[in-house]
């Protein structure tokens, strides 16, 4: 498993994917965060890194599915993937790997954002007035949130071999999973059980744990979706068998 | 036994692959897996390498089975697939350094098999380039590196040499005889002259069937009905003449004074035929006894419509 991390990590380095990835998510959060006077922090007026935290799972939806998207695609393309399956790993070590990798990727692309919070921890008027506990959460929500995008985008890369359907599949599940069930909670048919089906929604847990409360429930929830999706992708790998 | 193949059986979709195929290859022997395309030998080796399940039937290799001992399969046999499948973005030296951790090598020992692998496969002078950059003959050679790098008991090269150019092909061909004296190696071709050059024995399938298992010689002696003699002469002989001669089944015309002529198998007819032209006083320009070639045995086995 862990053989399978290194190199795909490696080979996320060795091409461009990693600074592309890494670059345009501190592009286009630096300038949302910064710079565009809509969603710029200075013109806020309040010290705290909501627009990150909003906005920047939008980011992702796009970012996470390019990380992805080659995984399995690629190796079932080039038949490395027969390469691979002869040697003695489970289908788990696959699977793992490549999941890791790709989590790690965004997780590095996460990390130079905590720069963010010591400036407005600066910016804070007395200085240092931030709310703490509630950027831990979201930092702690952004990250399950990545986790999940990432095993949403394992399971797109594993049903194709063609790259782009696996991108477009990803990003689509992605979206669905973050704000499709909150919209779909709002249409008045099932206006009964609108809290249920906000509940499925990534959203609803990721917005509790922003308030800097870690609850159990949302963070198992996470784990859940994620290790669903990691077994849809053991599913799919195993396919090959029938 | 290092290879164990029982009435295995591969069906995909409503496609019979592989049809009731059993057979043995033992310890430190190569075996030459011969059929034209599609007849079934890929099949038959992605299931030795547990890389597909079979329908129907068992195989062992190393004595364990594919499919409840897969890792263990795969953990013993090194296998270049079809069509050599390469990480192109990766450099020679790190490709083989990655395939032999996932065979749990480390350290000192890595980088040593991969020393060692570099020098066998004759990759000294590529191992610091990118594998994209390499020609077919070396990725080949890296498929084959990779194939090595844990010292597997069991070797199954599938196709190892097609699209190789004539040089090449001996390379690698040496490379294989070379590397086969202390393991197990099955590879596929549907070239017979391969065969010839790495092995004796040889089995033959055709539409998931096999038609011959056995030593090169033998069935090179099994197919033999006849043998057949061309002969040219100056000036003309009539027919008759060539027909009397003793031990001779039947003559042909095939050019102008150029005859070919059979007779029943093991017999040689070139000593008679030399004395016919000196007691006629004839001049004998042309006298050539025509090996049973290997494509025609091939040719003949293979062409057997299974039922």
């Amino acid at each position: 498993m862990i053989q399978v991390a290194v190199k795909e990590f490696r080979s996320f380095l060795n091409s461009l994917i990693a600074y592309i990835v890494i670059g345009v998510f501190l592009t286009s959060l630096g300038l949302l965060m910064w710079v565009f006077p809509e969603t710029s922090v200075m013109e806020y007026g309040f010290a705290d890194m909501d627009t990150l935290f909003s906005l920047g799972p939008y980011v992702l939806i796009f970012l996470i599915p390019a990380i992805t998207m080659r995984s399995f695609a690629e190796e079932e393309k080039s038949g490395t993937m027969e390469l691979l399956l002869t040697k003695p790993l489970t289908d788990w070590d696959i699977i793992l790997g490549k999941f890791l990798a790709s989590f790690l990727l965004v997780l590095f692309a996460l990390l130079p954002t905590l720069i963010y919070y010591f400036s407005i921890h600066a910016l804070g008027n007395p200085a240092g007035n931030v709310d703490t506990p509630g950027v831990i959460g979201s930092y702690i929500g952004l990250a399950l949130l990545s986790g999940v995008f990432c095993s949403v985008g394992m399971v797109a890369s594993s049903i194709t071999s063609n790259q782009i359907v696996a991108f477009i599949v990803a990003a689509f599940l992605c979206f669905l999973l973050f704000t499709g069930f909150e919209s779909i909670a709002t249409l008045n048919i099932w206006s009964a059980n609108a809290l249920l089906i906000k509940q499925l929604g990534i959203l609803y847990h990721y917005d509790a744990l922003s308030k800097g409360l870690i609850d159990s429930r949302d963070v198992v929830y996470f784990l859940c979706v994620g290790a669903f999706m990691l077994m849809a992708t053991k599913t799919v790998l195993s396919a090959r068998s029938w | 036994m290092s290879i164990l193949v029982k009435n295995l059986t591969k069906i995909y979709g409503s496609q019979k692959a592989v049809n009731d195929i059993s057979f043995e290859v033992g310890k430190g022997e190569i075996v030459g897996f011969l059929g034209p395309n599609g007849a079934g030998k890929s099949t038959t080796m992605k299931i030795a390498t547990s890389y597909v399940p079979p329908t129907e039937g068992q195989v062992m290799v190393g004595g364990y089975d594919v499919v409840s001992h897969s890792i263990d399969v795969k953990r013993i046999t090194g296998y270049l697939p079809e069509h050599n499948p390469l990480y192109l973005d990766m450099y020679v030296h790190e490709y083989l350094r990655f395939i032999g951790r996932l065979y749990g090598l480390r350290g000192r020992a890595l980088k040593n098999r991969v020393e060692d692998m570099v020098m066998l496969c004759g990759l000294t002078l590529e191992q610091n380039k990118k594998i994209e950059t390499l020609s077919k003959g070396y990725r080949q050679r890296v498929g084959l590196a990779q194939a090595l790098i844990h010292d597997p008991d069991v070797l199954i090269l599938d196709e190892p040499t097609s699209g190789l150019d004539p040089n090449q092909l001996i390379e690698i061909r040496k490379l294989i005889k070379d590397i086969s004296t202390n393991k197990t190696v099955v590879f596929s071709t549907h070239i017979m002259q391969e065969v010839s050059a790495l092995c004796d024995r040889v089995i033959v399938i055709n539409q998931g069937e096999i038609v011959a298992d056995d030593q090169l010689s033998n069935l090179m002696k099994g197919q033999q009905h006849e043998t057949v003699v061309i002969v040219e002469f100056e000036g003309n002989v009539s027919l008759q003449h060539l027909r009397a001669l003793t031990g001779v089944k039947s003559v042909e015309v095939v050019g102008n004074s150029q005859f070919k002529i059979m007779a029943h198998a093991g017999v040689d007819l070139r000593p008679e035929i030399f004395r016919f032209a000196a007691d006629n006083k004839l001049s004998l320009i042309g006298l050539k006894q025509e090996e049973n070639s290997l494509e025609n045995i091939f040719r003949e086995l293979t062409s057997m419509q299974g039922a």
